[in-house]
């Protein structure tokens, strides 16, 4: 009984806790604003897993990965915000709407621009695990802890998100050449969508 | 003076070549994007929040709540 109990409270450890979730808020922000695409919403997702982390402290391991802990936290939360408020099938279009509005900045660089809208037209699953390992510094093994499935599933999760980017990059280069903007994200929607079914 | 002479570069197969150029600029990109976010000043919320999960944990803390 006494070893299921929780710790007593130990400032000290509570305080490198600390300093180490400090540490990892930019972290937390970035990932949590590649899964919402939305500034607003990506921290109040942050400050929440922030939060959670805090009061969960006693449960992690001191000496583990603390940024891999604290991004599953994130993204538990993300999912179980998205089953209660959000309907699913409309989740990935709504998002990349939002995020076409959100880039309508001149004098942001084109080409993020197309990647910030590419990612926003993947599925979320291959969003969040080509983040993870392209963008977060995560390897394979670790992005499969965070997402909670295989090594194998993040691996072609991955290689599929790629593949889907880089149709969707080369289709940008071609629209920016004067397309109507309106059919252009008709076509790379579309073509966006055959290629993340593919395989 | 011999300068000119070593010039040759050994250059990747085309096709092969290029299809690794294209992963390499969508991985710099996506990192760029994400370390976009990542070097944003945290806004002060996050540290006040902590603060306050802080005092509520801690026993005895100076101010108990309810007097809103």
């Amino acid at each position: 009984m006494s070893d299921a109990a929780r710790p007593p409270a130990d400032p000290a450890r509570d305080q490198i806790f600390k300093k180490e979730l400090v540490a990892l808020i930019p972290q937390l922000r970035a990932f949590a604003r590649s899964l919402t695409g939305d500034p607003t919403a990506a921290d109040d997702l942050a400050q929440d897993a922030m939060v959670k982390a805090w009061d969960a402290r006693a449960s992690f391991e001191m000496g583990t990965n603390m940024k891999a802990w604290t991004f599953m936290i994130l993204r538990n939360q993300f999912y179980s915000e998205k089953r209660r408020s959000w309907r699913q099938s409309q989740l990935d279009q709504e998002a990349a709407e939002r995020t076409l509005v959100a880039i309508d900045d001149p004098s942001a660089p084109v080409a993020l621009d197309e990647l910030r809208m590419g990612l926003a037209m993947l599925p979320a699953e291959q969003r969040e695990a080509l983040i993870l390992v392209g963008a977060g510094g995560f390897a394979y093994e670790e992005a499969a802890l965070i997402c909670g499935c295989a090594v194998g599933t993040v691996k072609s999760r991955v290689s599929r998100a790629r593949r889907a980017l880089m149709e969707i990059l080369r289709r940008g280069e071609y629209f920016r050449d004067g397309a109507p903007a309106g059919d252009a994200m008709g076509t790379i929607l579309a073509q966006a969508e055959r290629l993340s079914n593919a395989t | 003076m011999n300068s000119g002479l070593m010039k040759r570069t050994v250059k990747p197969p085309a096709d092969l070549g290029e299809a690794r150029i294209d992963r390499v600029a969508i991985g710099e990109r996506l990192r760029q994007l994400f370390d976009e976010v990542v070097n944003e000043p945290v806004p002060d919320d996050f540290l006040d929040l902590l603060r306050q999960a802080d005092e509520r944990k801690a026993p005895g803390a100076a101010d108990p709540e309810g007097g809103q």
